[in-house]
C-alpha cells in the first residue's frame, strides 16, 4: 500500500514524536509513505473561523497534489484530517464550491482521492490481526484511557470511520498491543484546543477535567492520536493541575509511539524521551505491573477455588446428616433449641410445644437450621404467630 | 441575561442577514425546539454568557445584534459535540462559525484574544505557507499585549527540539499568498 503523507505543521515541530512514530508504524506494517512535496498548512480552526472559502482552499492545494500523484492521503493530525475530509466532501457534493475552490488554488482538483486518519488506516485498511503479528514486546500491565477528542470522530458525516459517542478503534489497537483499556466518560470530550493559548482560564479547566476522568476510571496513562490533544494534556498538564488543584503526573502517548515500541522499537527511537511529562519510566514499569497483575489474578483464582470447594462439602449428604442431628436435638430437648431460635421466653415456650407435638414442623425447622439459621429463625417465628392466632379464635 | 429585550417582527434587512447566515452554515434555526441537549454537552458552556441553545433562541427572536455580540461565539471551540447530539439535526457548530465570520466582517468582535490568535495563525500561513509556531505565539502575545505569556514553556520546548527559532518558508509560498489574494477577490463565502 502506498499513500501520500501529509505531516502538517505540528508534526514538524511540537509533535515530532508523532511524525517519527507514524513513519515507523508505516515501515513496520509495510505501508509506503510519500510525503506531499512542499505542502502548506491546512488552516485549521483559524481558517474556518475566519473565511469558509479559505478553509477549503488551503487543504485543497495539498489534496490536489496528492490527486495528481494518484494517491490517497494519510493525515495523522486530527485537525488536518478533519479539514481534509470536510474539503473532500464539500468539493464532491457542491459544484459551486468546487468551482470557487479550483479558482482559488488555480488547479484542477476533482476530490477523487480520500484522506485516512491513523486509526482508520490501522483498523480498517491494515487490520488488527496484522498488527498482532508484529508485536514483540506486548504492553501487558498498561492501563490506558484511549482519548479520541473531537476532530477524529466528529462530525460523523465527514469522518465516519468510528462511532461518534463511543469510538472503539483506538481501544482495539491498544488491546491488540497487549494493553488494558479503561471505560471512561470523556473519551470524545474536547481538550480545549487553541483555547489553552487564547483563553487559558477556560482551557486549563478542560485539560484538567479530561485528566481527572481518566484517572478516576483507573487509567495510568492516556493515549491520543492528535497533536493538539498531546500538547494540551502533556505540555500544558500543569495548567490542568492548577485549574483543579491537584497533581496528575500522567504520561501521555501517541498511539503510533506505543505501536512502534510494542513492535520492538526503543522509546528513544520515536522520541518518547522528549515528552514534557516523563513517559519512559511507566513503560519500564510494565513488566513488574504485569507480574503483579498475574499474581493478583492467581490469588483470586485460588480464593474462588477454595470457596467453591467449601460449598461443595455442604451438599447433599452433609446437609442430611446435619438435619438429622438437629432433629435429634429437638426431640431430646425442644426448649433448648427453641431458645436458640427465639429470644422471647414465652414465644420460645410455644415453639417448643409446637415442635414437640407436630413432627412435620420439627423436621422443617431442623432442615432449615442445617441450611440457613436465619431462615430457621423466621420460620420459627411464623409458626408461633400462627399458633397464637389459632388460639385467639 | 437578566435584561429585558423588546421583541419586534424582523425587518427585511434582518431577515436577509439571518437567511445568509443560515445558508452559509447550511442549517435552519427553525428546526430547533429548544431542548438544550447542545448546551448540556457543550464543554465550554460554563464560560459562556449565552449557552448555545440561548444563542439560537436569540436568532429565533430576531435578536441578531445580541447574538453577534455574545462572547459565546468566541468561546466555542468548534468541537462539534452540539451538532453531533442535536436530535433536530441543527448544525450548531457551523452556525457558530458563520456568526463568528459575520461578527468579524461587521467589526463586532467581543473576544479580542481568540480573534487575535486566529489573525496571528493565518498571518503565519500567508507569509510562510505553513504555521511557524514560535512566531505565532510571539505575534499573539504582542497583539494581546501579554508579553510573557507561556514564556516558561519556551526553554523546555527548545531543549526538546520541539520549536524552530526561525521560520521555514515552503517553496510554494507565493502560491499560498495567491490563494489568500484570490479568496479575497472571490469574496469568501
Amino acid at each position: 500500500m502506498k499513500l501520500a503523507y501529509y505531516p502538517g505543521c505540528s508534526l514538524q515541530s511540537s509533535a515530532i514524536e508523532y511524525d517519527l512514530s507514524t513513519r515507523r508504524t508505516a515501515e513496520i506494517l509495510g505501508i509506503e509513505l510519500q510525503e506531499i512535496e512542499d505542502f502548506n498548512c491546512c488552516g485549521a480552526t483559524s481558517a474556518h473561523n475566519t473565511n469558509k472559502l479559505l478553509s477549503l482552499a488551503l487543504p485543497a492545494r495539498n489534496l490536489a497534489y496528492a490527486e495528481q500523484a494518484g494517491l490517497n492521503v494519510l493525515a495523522p493530525c486530527a485537525a488536518c484530517y478533519n479539514r481534509f475530509r470536510t474539503t473532500e466532501h464539500e468539493v464532491r457534493q457542491q459544484a459551486e464550491i468546487k468551482a470557487k475552490v479550483n479558482r482559488a488554488i488555480d488547479m484542477d482538483y476533482q476530490a477523487k482521492n480520500h484522506t485516512f486518519s491513523v486509526l482508520d488506516l490501522l483498523v480498517r485498511e491494515i487490520g488488527l490481526e496484522k498488527i498482532k503479528e508484529q508485536v514483540q514486546k506486548p504492553l501487558r500491565g498498561m492501563k490506558a484511557a484511549c482519548y479520541y477528542g473531537c476532530l477524529l470522530v466528529r462530525p460523523e458525516h465527514h469522518t465516519g470511520f468510528d462511532d461518534a459517542e463511543d469510538p472503539q478503534t483506538m481501544d482495539q489497537i491498544m488491546q491488540a498491543l497487549g494493553a488494558e483499556t479503561v471505560s471512561w466518560a470523556l473519551k470524545t470530550e474536547c481538550c480545549g484546543a487553541a483555547l489553552a493559548t487564547s483563553r487559558p482560564d477556560i482551557g486549563g479547566m478542560l485539560i484538567g477535567r479530561v485528566l481527572e476522568d481518566a484517572r478516576e476510571n483507573g487509567a495510568e496513562c492516556i493515549v491520543t492520536a492528535c497533536p493538539l490533544c498531546m500538547m494540551n494534556l502533556d505540555m500544558r498538564q500543569k495548567a490542568g493541575e492548577k485549574a483543579l488543584g491537584t497533581k496528575f503526573n500522567m504520561p501521555i502517548y501517541y498511539v503510533t509511539e506505543l505501536l512502534a515500541i510494542a513492535c520492538g522499537d526503543e522509546p528513544q527511537k520515536v522520541a518518547t524521551d522528549r515528552h514534557f511529562v516523563e513517559a519512559i519510566s511507566y513503560l519500564e514499569s510494565l513488566p513488574a505491573r504485569a507480574a503483579e497483575m498475574d499474581a493478583a489474578a492467581a490469588a483470586a483464582r485460588e480464593k474462588a477455588g477454595k470457596k467453591k470447594a467449601a460449598v461443595k462439602t455442604e451438599t447433599p449428604e452433609d446437609l442430611e446428616k446435619k438435619t438429622a442431628a438437629f432433629l435429634k436435638a429437638i426431640e431430646k430437648n425442644p426448649e433448648k433449641i427453641a431458645a436458640r431460635l427465639i429470644d422471647d421466653e414465652e414465644r420460645a415456650g410455644i415453639l417448643a410445644s409446637i415442635m414437640g407435638s407436630e413432627e412435620k414442623k420439627a423436621e422443617k425447622i431442623a432442615g432449615l437450621m442445617a441450611a440457613d439459621m436465619e431462615k430457621a429463625r423466621k420460620a420459627a417465628d411464623a409458626y408461633v404467630t400462627g399458633e397464637l392466632k389459632k388460639k385467639e379464635k | 441575561m437578566e435584561q429585558a429585550f423588546k421583541i419586534r417582527p424582523a425587518s427585511q434587512e434582518q431577515k436577509k442577514l439571518l437567511a445568509q447566515i443560515e445558508s452559509e452554515a447550511g442549517t435552519s434555526i427553525n428546526q430547533c425546539y429548544q431542548c438544550g441537549k447542545c448546551s448540556a454537552g457543550c464543554p465550554v458552556a460554563f464560560a459562556m454568557d449565552y449557552t448555545p441553545r440561548q444563542v439560537i433562541r436569540l436568532l429565533q427572536l430576531n435578536l441578531m445584534e445580541e447574538a453577534l455580540g455574545a462572547n459565546s461565539i468566541w468561546i466555542c471551540a468548534s468541537c462539534e459535540m452540539c451538532s453531533t447530539r442535536c436530535p433536530r439535526e441543527v448544525d450548531i457548530a457551523s452556525l457558530m462559525d458563520a456568526l463568528r465570520r459575520q461578527a468579524l466582517v461587521s467589526g463586532r468582535v467581543t473576544d479580542k484574544k481568540v480573534a487575535a490568535f486566529n489573525k496571528a495563525f493565518l498571518d503565519s500561513v500567508r507569509r510562510f505557507g505553513k504555521l511557524f509556531e514560535a512566531g505565532l505565539l510571539l505575534e499573539f502575545n504582542t497583539l494581546t499585549r501579554q508579553f510573557f505569556k507561556d514564556a516558561e514553556l519556551g526553554l523546555p520546548m527548545l531543549k526538546r527540539k520541539k520549536v524552530h527559532l526561525l521560520p521555514e518558508k515552503i517553496k510554494g509560498n507565493e502560491e499560498v499568498k495567491k490563494i489568500f489574494e484570490r479568496v479575497k477577490e472571490i469574496g469568501g463565502e
